[in-house]
């Protein structure tokens, strides 16, 4: 008999029940309310009572309410039709939701049990198979859907009868397996797994090394992210944390893209709503919304739901890495979550940690990163999840314990600075703070010295270190003014002003520059490279300001035109010529 | 269908605190309204039989056994067609010495709209200032405070924003305000002939300060009725948010919770994005569009208020004055608006958003020029000529007095550049240039 039991407490989304018998920590329950039932999720066990979040507003609640308990822990369903869906963070499909606002108890079926998808074996009779194995595969949009050996199996199983090609719907039966003990198990399209545990049904997890291309150059140049990589995005409000995302979400080199939307902007999703379905990715030519899934629980959605969002993200990122696909998940912003758990953290009456939020923060999210991956399956195949997420930090201030928890398991860091968004200067990445420590991995300089070229990682370390003196340069001619400090001086800020104007900056919202294929930032660095070695001769300083400028502009309009086109290589020839004279002079 | 339980009446108050009392009682909903001594309160913790509510009033003169009833429902509003030109308190009462409101109940605080029935955001609210529409342009279902010292003209140029809106109503929720500040919106409207195009709730200095937490509900549900169900362009100003935020901080303290950053609750984020998010363009041409203040203290954007506002609002408005002009300018450094490229070069002229950014950037350098001369450096030829510059983009754009439209915006931002500038120091795509660099010299 499933265990029951009655409202005792209500204190905004934090419910406590009083249970009648056993109860797991993160069980589903299911509490009436008139004549729906709000979904909760036990987080702390004190004799027979059950703390619980619940993930809808409670208004309304009595106490002395039924609830139920579910015996199972909130899971997501995995098969054909996740993609291009827009779930809430529960993994509802907002689409079937009928009327404009979200009704409270509503839940719904988030795949379609009705469509037919055109199947055909990989698994043949006889082979022994495990958790996670390839039976079958269904065509998703372009997407080769692998139907698989639902993650729960445990064990060795043997293919006892596998169905042949033909069109069926995720709930046929398309493979039956025996186990160890010779019982049968008969295998759907469909199968549910619980979103706080990590899908293990792989090989091995090995370290990254192949790039994975943004077409950011900031990124891409300075601070590249590989395919299983994990990077973060902190900064201030404004300074482009959400159009960085979105840039990545429309342009990076993935087989499917998950973001989860965790508590911000509704508008924010809407903008991904609109016009994905009409951009198009440029690798493949279709739809950017045929590769990608929304989880969108925005700043308005239950707070408790937040946290789900995450997991549900992840979850299903993991499900398309088992086929061998090549993910990335972004999540926007983990702050929101991680303040999520400090609302139920302050409403238990738990000890907190620093700026009041639940002491093991630092667990939660190392243990969340440490998802995401390079894995090699089963089969000898691999998949990967690359995961970026963005943290909020208060009052912008680095120094907190999101960012720090977040700082020590993401490889890649890359902090938006306020002075750089204050003067437009976009992407606000800032080039010295942020750093790659993907750069530093054997694996991957070998594979940027086999596919991009070998000098490709000292050129990075130069332009960084131009960079740095450019910075001290300033520095020094704010000190001691214009005419204060040798010419050099000038020559070295303006040297690291064309890196910044040239490969930092770029217009997200121009039709060109906004996506830099990597060939191209290629050659942008080494037209760049050699202005930096250049060696120039001014009698002014403000002669030298007035070269840059003007040696910037044509750089600027090769960035604004199509690679190699005429006007692009009209723009080159000025900048050679320019350069030739002040070599001559 | 009021149940038995409800019209039961209380007379044990067990705790009283500041701005809660607590009673044993039991059937009762949470978020439910309750009558305790005549004033008003709201359930807002339930332990077993013990029901803890915030009275909206206060507690003063709170006697223990006063007489406790409660209502059986949440906070509503009635609503329909006459709630427009009204003028009514925090709970939806008339102030206006009009007839009490008729209409259907409308739950306050209500759900939220589903994200895929939105709309994105596409039509431009053209204000005449160019602080706004050149540099920080509006859309209508933008939410959108703005971030200002407390003697700073923030309420004048709300309304002047409010009345150059084309909205089809306009709906004021005062939080704090003093009276003479609510006597001027009402004056200005009242000019105008706008009296019937708005609805006010007010809450005054005078008023308790924890009744301001209906208020934004009590606004924003007026606004859905409209928007939702009139399918009409409505406009909620809310001010001053600082002083909403203010009033959460005191009912959490009294209800013992482990307050966060700067003494707010932890939940402030969400408190606050559940009003603001409220703000929504629909497919069938209703929208909600919210205007707000959030007052500073000291200029301090990294206190709680501002900083939580500033990662749920779409951009902000900073005012300053400006003493080389003698006048209040939209700050274009500070400023936000996060919606403008939604219609920038799409409902403005080509090149909007690359004249927007050469001229902001020329602005920056004369800054920086400014501060080189103030640490008694000289000055080069290109810094006095950014100083000239930024005096008259100063003058003829950033101040609030402005009344243009955009092209001629566009057009003025050209001609200064020109006066001062060449092409290659503004850095702006060569077409854009050969097309709208001025031919001869407006001088
Ligand atoms: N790469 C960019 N190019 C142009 N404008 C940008 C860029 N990044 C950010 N912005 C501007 O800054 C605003 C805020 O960016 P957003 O990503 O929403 O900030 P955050 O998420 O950090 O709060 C945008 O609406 C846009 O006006
Ligand atoms: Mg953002």
């Amino acid at each position: 008999m499933p265990t029951t039991g009655k409202v005792k407490g209500i204190i905004s989304n934090l419910v406590i029940v009083d249970a009648n018998g056993p109860v797991a920590q993160n069980e589903i329950c299911m509490i009436s309310i008139g004549n729906t039932k709000l979904m909760a999720e036990v987080i702390k066990l004190q004799g027979n009572q059950a703390f619980m979040q619940v993930f809808e507003s409670t208004r309304g609640l009595r106490i002395g309410a039924e609830a139920e308990f579910t015996g199972s822990m909130l899971e997501v369903t995995l098969g054909p039709g996740i993609l291009s869906r827009n779930y809430d963070g529960l993994q509802n499909d907002l689409d079937k939701f009928e009327g404009i606002f979200l009704k409270k108890g509503e839940h719904n079926f988030p795949l379609d049990e009705n469509a037919v998808w055109e199947y055909k074996p990989i698994a043949e009779t006889g082979d022994s198979v495990i958790a996670g194995s390839w039976l079958g595969e269904v065509t998703e949009n372009w997407i080769p859907h692998k139907i698989m050996v639902p993650f729960k199996f445990s064990g060795n199983y043997h293919v006892k009868w596998i169905a042949g090609s033909g069109d069926y719907s995720i709930n046929d039966v398309i493979a039956i397996l025996n186990d160890e003990n010779g019982r049968e198990h008969q295998v759907t399209m469909v199968q549910k797994w619980p979103v706080k545990i990590p899908v293990k049904a792989y090989k091995n997890k090995t370290r990254p090394f192949r790039i994975m291309e943004t077409g950011i150059r900031v990124i891409d140049t300075l601070n590249p992210i590989t395919e299983g990589g994990t990077g973060f995005i902190p900064g201030p409000f404004g300074c482009g944390k959400t159009v960085l995302q979105h840039a990545l979400s429309r342009q990076a080199e993935a087989d499917m893209v998950v973001i989860a939307a965790c508590g911000e902007r509704a508008n924010e999703v809407v903008e991904i709503f609109t016009e994905f379905p009409e951009l198009i990715d440029v690798r493949t030519g279709r739809k950017l919304m045929e590769r990608t899934t929304i989880i969108a629980n925005t700043s308005n959605m239950p707070v408790a739901a937040r946290e789900a969002s995450v997991y549900t993200a992840m979850t299903i990122a993991e499900y398309y890495r088992s086929m061998g696909l090549k993910i990335l998940l972004l999540a926007d912003s983990t702050s929101r979550w991680a303040q999520a758990l400090r609302e139920m953290s302050n409403r238990m009456e738990e000890l907190p940690g620093p700026d009041a939020f639940p002491m093991d923060l630092p667990a939660i999210i190392s243990n969340y990163y440490s998802r995401a991956g390079y894995v090699e399956l089963n089969n000898g195949e691999t998949g990967s999840i690359t995961f970026i997420g963005t943290v909020s930090p208060a009052g912008g201030n680095l120094k907190e314990p999101v960012t720090e928890s977040t700082k020590k398991v993401a490889r890649c860091f890359y902090a938006l600075s306020q002075q750089r968004s204050d003067s437009k200067r976009y992407p606000a990445i800032d080039p010295i703070e942020s750093y790659s420590k993907y750069l530093e991995y054997e694996e991957v300089k070998d594979y940027v010295s086999e596919h991009i070229s070998s000098e490709w990682i000292d050129n990075v370390i130069k332009v960084k270190d131009v960079l740095l003196r450019g910075r001290e340069g300033q520095e020094q001619i704010n000190i001691l003014g214009d005419d204060g400090v040798p010419i050099d001086y000038h020559i070295r800020f303006w040297k690291s002003e064309v890196i910044d104007f040239i490969i930092l900056q770029q217009d997200g919202f121009d039709a060109i520059d906004c996506i830099t294929p990597l060939e191209r930032q290629k050659y942008m660095l080494t037209a760049v490279l050699e202005i930096i070695d250049a060696e120039m001769k001014f009698n002014t300083f403000e002669e030298v300001a007035a070269w840059f400028k003007k040696l910037i502009n044509s750089l600027k309009q090769m960035n604004y035109s199509s690679f190699k086109s005429k006007e692009f290589y009209k723009y080159k020839k000025d900048v050679d010529e320019m350069l030739n004279e002040i070599a001559k002079s | 269908m009021q149940n038995i339980a409800f019209q039961k009446i209380y007379t044990r108050l067990t705790r009283i605190t500041k701005a809660t009392c607590s009673v044993k009682a039991s059937g009762v909903g949470y978020e439910e309204l309750a009558v305790v001594h005549g004033r008003l309160a709201q359930v807002v913790k339930i332990i077993g039989d013990e029901v803890t509510l915030q009275i909206f009033s206060g507690t003063e003169g709170l006697p223990n056994n006063a007489e406790l009833m409660f209502l059986g429902k949440p906070p509503v509003l009635k609503v329909d067609e006459d709630l427009a030109g009204r003028f009514l308190n925090a709970y939806g009462e008339p102030i206006d010495g009009g007839p009490a409101l008729i209409g259907r109940e409308r739950e306050i605080g209500g759900p939220s709209v589903n994200p895929v029935r939105r709309k994105q955001p596409s039509q431009l609210i053209a204000t005449g200032i160019a602080g706004i529409d050149l540099n920080n342009t509006l859309v209508t279902g933008q939410k959108i405070p703005f971030f200002a010292d407390p003697d700073q003209p923030f309420n004048q140029v709300m309304a002047t924003v409010a009345l150059r809106a084309q909205a089809d109503k306009i709906i004021l929720g005062g939080m704090g305000l003093s009276n003479d500040d609510y006597l001027y919106y009402k004056n200005v409207f009242e000019n105008a002939g706008a009296l019937e195009r708005i609805i006010a709730f007010i809450n005054t200095t005078e008023n308790p300060p924890v009744e301001r937490l209906l208020v934004p509900d009590m606004a924003l549900a007026a606004a859905e009725y409209f928007a939702v169900e009139k399918k009409e362009k409505v406009l909620v100003l809310l001010t001053d948010m600082t002083l909403y935020a203010d009033a959460l901080s005191i009912v959490s303290n009294r209800m013992d919770q482990i307050p966060s950053k700067d003494n707010m609750p932890g939940s402030l984020y969400s408190d606050l994005a559940k009003i603001y998010e409220k703000a929504v363009q629909f497919p069938d041409g209703g929208s909600i569009t919210i205007i707000a203040v959030t007052t500073l203290s000291g200029g301090d954007i990294t206190h709680a208020i501002p900083d939580n506002t500033g990662y749920i609002t779409e951009g902000q408005l900073f005012l300053r004055r400006d003493a080389e002009i003698g006048k209040v300018i939209v700050d274009p450094f500070r400023s936000l608006s996060r919606l403008k490229q939604l219609v920038i070069g799409k409902q403005t002229r080509e090149d909007h958003s690359q004249v927007m950014n050469g001229a902001i950037r020329l602005y920056a350098d004369a800054a920086n020029a400014k501060t080189k001369h103030e640490n008694g450096f000289d000055l080069s030829d290109y810094d006095n000529r950014t100083l000239r510059f930024a005096k008259d983009y100063s003058k003829r754009l950033l101040a609030i007095d402005i009344n243009i439209d955009i092209t001629t915006m566009l057009d003025t931002c050209w001609q200064l550049f020109a006066r001062y500038f060449s092409p290659e120091e503004i850095g702006i795509k060569e077409y854009l240039v050969k097309k709208y660099w001025p031919k001869s010299r407006e001088n």
